[in-house]
């Protein structure tokens, strides 16, 4: 049992008066990969950007790797080995697609705020690249401007973007949101092949991709977590199927959804 | 794919040195003096604008108060010029490196503070800070030299080969020197970590942050290196004009940058070299001719922002496009059909304008125009420049389609014969 | 004593005028996201269209007309210009008012010439209110701020209490929403540019006459105004006022003010050795440098103003 990715201890958000957060205890082993799932409105997101530092705890803790992360920036979070896509996809559109993956491996090879460097002689740095562009299949792209890829091709690159540097910890916020279900196959492979040895947390609405990939899942319903455990246990757990369905369905009725 | 750098290489190389080559013969084309000042003012322009760009066009940083880095670099080199005279070891050659030292510093100084925010607070803060700088010069007449300014004379020193700067020729080949080394200094930091990153944050700020990197920091940096070759702008003004006054770093140095980049063309590194080289030039024109260049300018600028904000460069660059395709012919007809109905609007609207400058600001109502004397007080020459204008405008509204029509056909065939 | 009722009053009248100014500015920014930077062209537009209206039919015409045609032609840049530049981002429409407030200062140049004109106080305003100690405080001044406070407090009902102007508050928030209900929002957005346009206008019109109507105003009086909605805060209200009075008050006082760093170092007991000249700076001298002192004070300290909303 070594120290956790990331744990989350009486984390709180209010906005104004509104409580987004009302108090999250989560646990993500290192290695782990952890599904978040809620019905809509519960916090997901938002809980992504108290972890990112998107925006500041009111209250609580959050702990990445056994280190204190409250109060540091987003750039400074990354430093430390933490990733995140989003949902609405966050790319740099006016670049290609090789000069936005090249962008993110830049900070994680050391080269900082170099000027007296050309980038095209990284070689370290465009090889890595490269690779990534392989892994997310888009090595045929990679001259295009990536404003103007497709929904899923964009999908994939944000994706690519957010594991080039290396971080150990990868947030992914509904990485399939919008995919076919041949996408949603493709996407699902992908993320299990680039998360593999690393930590994974991720938001998920396709109860397919959350079965399939997730070893524990968190339930997130108004802003606190009301189960966690691994999918047989949240499958059976009757407090889930409330949140979700109301009273009165089945198991079965879940494993359909 | 991103890659063969061995052919880009000579590519580049070749495109290096027709720049330099073209630099070397400009003065001899033009045998006048006239000519030669104006080549001297157009470069050390190219390179403040290029500055410019390293934060609007690179960095997505807007700033209204460039002109104090070109002043500050300018006032520091003059100076300095000075103390050659009484001992300072430093030939006049290098001497835009003050300009540089000092421009450096004010950007790291001011950046410091700037770059706190981003966007439109970014924008006001370079504005108060440029007024901040410019009401301040006023105020310590030992170094800004007050109202006349701060004079000197760059024929200093001995002679290196025969090189005093005394004659306007050497001081263009100065000029060309530094603007060729900045030119290349500006472009290869573009191909940077730094320069890269420049442009991420342009594009998506927070995806920086979630990729490792500050954009403060980035905006910081790009400031103080734009302030950098600021001030060698201004440094090599302070030598060709061997003056440096308040209005150097103040409000409307800073507007004529922004115009000059503008106009280019923020999106591509030749860009501002277009629009310096451009403004400078109708500047001197224009400035001569009437007194209503300063409203020209503005239309010009409005007329820019509204139909073309990408600057002369997206304009040729979508021709050059048709061109690669082959199919540039299909437009030049339509550009035939709207081209006397623009002149004749402009006609009209020049003449307006021209006759309201004559009345406001002239001592008689009357007007020279290509011989004839028109009476300003008879409503007949205002009437016929209206009808014109107004005429004009109908027609071009009219024929424009034509141009829009033919553009849309080219392009989609164009398209199609890629496939 | 005297000096510093007097100048107290003038400040506050200045600094009501500023405010007309700045809360048009935030009123447009609140809810279009831009920054006019030709807001204080529109203030001389005011400024000239009163003269010239006054020159023909007199001043309380001018008080009424020379606003609404101000907030016409506002409303005319809204249609046909800030809608077009809109697709091309905030930088665009940024350049697009810089240029406008550019060729508006030369189209005020063409049709008036580079003097200043002789916009005057009516001569039944012109007058002594009342005499404090020596000083007399005109009645013009009062009148303005009577036109200021009322046209704000007018201002202040019709975003409270009308339905016109609660649409407008949740169109600043939410357009598309507000769209989604059925309300025109480009009109919307139309109409708050006409009527910030307008306010500005207005303030030309009693401004213009009591200080000097010429081509240059627009520059000066522009400046300061981003000032203070810097320092006040982007788009908050209530810190534009603050702001306006307070650098109202600030250079009102500064211009008198005599005192110089030497006096000060002299009064706590220093000999003060610096160079002489930032010695013998007075606090006058150094008038026109405090508001922009301000503003970098507050952007180092403070960066987001008296009362602005912090960046998330």
């Amino acid at each position: 049992m070594g120290v956790p990715a990331l744990q989350l201890t009486d984390v709180r958000k209010r906005f104004g008066q509104t409580a987004i957060i009302n108090g999250v205890n989560l646990e993500v082993a290192a290695g782990e990969r952890h599904a978040i799932i809620g019905p809509n409105g519960a916090g997901k997101s938002s809980l992504f950007h108290l972890i990112s530092a998107r925006f500041p705890v009111t209250s609580g803790s959050i702990l990445l790797k056994g280190e204190s992360v409250t109060g540091l920036s987003p750039h400074q979070i990354n430093r430390r080995g933490l990733s995140r896509s989003f949902q609405v996809t966050n790319i740099f559109h006016n670049l290609s697609v090789f000069e936005n993956v090249r962008c993110a491996v830049l900070w994680s090879l050391g080269y900082r705020y170099s000027f007296w460097q050309r980038l095209a002689g990284l070689t370290d740095a465009n090889l890595q690249a490269r690779r990534v562009l392989g892994e997310i299949g888009l090595e045929h792209r990679g001259d295009t401007v990536a404003g103007i890829l497709s929904y899923a091709e964009q999908r994939a690159l944000e994706i690519g973007i957010t594991i080039a540097g290396g971080a150990d910890v990868i947030l992914l916020d509904e990485p399939t949101a919008g995919m076919s279900n041949s996408e949603t196959a493709d996407a699902v492979a992908l993320i299990r092949r680039v998360t593999e040895g690393k930590t994974l947390l991720m938001v998920e609405h396709d109860m397919s991709v959350v079965f399939d990939l997730a070893d524990r899942i968190s339930v997130l319903v108004y802003g606190e977590i009301i189960s966690t455990g691994t999918p047989e246990q949240i499958r059976a757990d009757r407090a889930v199927q409330e949140a979700y369905l109301g009273t009165g369905f089945s198991a079965a009725e879940i494993d359909r959804a | 794919m991103s890659g063969a750098p061995p052919l880009l290489h000579r590519r580049r190389l070749l495109a290096w040195g027709a720049l330099a080559a073209v630099l070397i013969v400009l003065p001899l084309l033009f045998g006048k003096s006239f000519a030669l000042s104006l080549l001297c003012q157009a470069g050390i322009m190219v390179i403040f604008a290029l500055s410019y760009n390293m934060l609007l066009g690179q960095t997505g940083l807007l700033s209204f108060g460039h002109a104090v880095y070109f002043g500050i670099g300018a006032f520091a080199t003059i100076h300095a010029l000075n103390r050659v005279d009484h001992g300072l070891p430093l030939p006049v050659t290098l001497l835009p490196l003050a300009g540089a030292a000092a421009g450096l510093a004010a950007g790291l100084l001011f950046g410091y503070v700037s770059t706190k925010r981003a966007g439109t607070t970014f924008a006001m803060i370079s504005l108060g800070l440029g007024e901040l700088v410019a009401s301040a010069s006023l105020m310590f007449p030992a170094l800004f030299g007050g109202e006349g300014g701060v004079s000197g004379n760059r024929v200093v020193g001995h002679a290196v080969l025969g090189i005093s700067y005394g004659p306007q020729i050497q001081m263009y080949y100065l000029i060309a020197a530094w603007t060729f080394v900045c030119i290349v200094a500006m472009y290869a930091l573009t191909q940077t970590p730094l320069g890269r990153m420049a442009n991420a944050v342009r594009d998506n700020p927070e995806r920086a942050q979630f990729v490792g990197y500050d954009p403060q920091s980035v905006r910081f940096l790009m400031l103080a290196l734009s302030g950098l070759f600021a001030g060698i702008a201004g440094g090599l003004s302070a030598l060709n004009y061997e003056i440096v006054t308040a209005e150097t770093l103040g409000a409307q140095t800073s507007g004529i940058v922004l115009l000059m980049t503008f106009v280019g063309g923020v999106g591509f590194f030749y860009g501002p070299i277009i629009g310096a080289v451009l403004i400078t030039l109708l500047q001197i024109a224009l400035a001569g001719v009437t007194n209503a260049w300063l409203f020209y300018f503005g239309l010009f600028f409005l007329v820019m922002v509204l139909y073309a904000p990408g600057g002369i460069a997206s304009l040729l660059h979508m021709h050059r496009r048709l061109w690669d395709a082959g199919r540039l012919a299909r437009v030049l007809p339509a550009y035939a059909w709207v081209g006397p109905p623009l002149l004749l609007f402009f006609g009209g609207l020049i003449g307006l304008v021209e006759m309201a400058y004559q009345r406001a600001d002239g001592d008689d109502m009357t007007m020279k125009v290509f011989g004839s004397r028109l009476d300003l007080s008879t409503a007949t020459p205002w009437l016929a420049a209206l009808l014109a204008a107004a005429a004009g405008l109908a027609l071009l509204r009219a024929s424009w389609p034509r141009v829009a029509e033919a553009w849309r056909q080219a392009l989609a065939s164009a398209e199609g014969g890629e496939e | 004593m005297e000096f510093t009722l007097i100048s107290l009053l003038n400040g506050v009248t200045y600094g009501l005028l500023l405010f007309m100014l700045s809360s048009g500015l935030t009123l447009i920014f609140s809810m279009m996201g831009i920054l006019n930077f030709a807001h204080a062209s529109f203030y001389m537009l005011g400024a000239y269209f009163a003269y010239q209206i006054s020159v023909y039919l007199g001043f309380w015409p001018a008080l009424l007309f020379a606003p609404l045609l101000v907030g016409l032609v506002g409303a005319l840049v809204e249609r046909y210009g800030m809608r077009k530049v809109h697709k091309f981002g905030h930088v665009a429409e940024l350049l697009f008012t810089f240029g406008l407030s550019f060729l508006i200062e030369e189209v005020v140049h063409l049709v008036w010439g580079l003097s200043a004109v002789d916009y005057r106080v009516p001569h039944f305003l012109d007058g002594t209110l009342f005499t404090l100690y020596t000083t007399a405080f005109p009645i013009y001044k009062g009148f303005m701020m009577l036109v200021s406070v009322g046209m704000l407090a007018a201002l202040y009902a019709a975003l409270t209490r009308t339905r016109i102007g609660l649409i407008i508050q949740a169109a600043i928030s939410k357009p598309e929403m507000v769209e989604a209900l059925g309300h025109n929002v480009p009109r919307i957005f139309m109409l708050v540019f006409g009527g910030g346009t307008a306010l500005a206008g207005l303030a030309g019109v009693i401004g213009g006459n009591a200080f000097v109507t010429e081509p240059g105003m627009a520059a000066a009086v522009g400046n300061i105004v981003f000032v203070i909605v810097v320092v006040g805060g982007l788009g908050s209200l209530p810190g534009a006022f603050i702001a306006s009075l307070l650098i109202g008050v600030i250079q009102t006082f500064s211009v008198a003010i005599d005192y110089s760093v030497a006096d000060f170092a002299r009064q706590i007991g220093f000999h003060v050795q610096v160079t002489p000249t930032l010695a013998r700076l007075s606090i006058s001298q150094l008038a026109p440098m405090l508001p922009y002192l301000l503003m970098v004070g507050i952007l180092i300290f403070r960066p987001r103003g008296l009362m602005g909303a912090r960046e998330s």
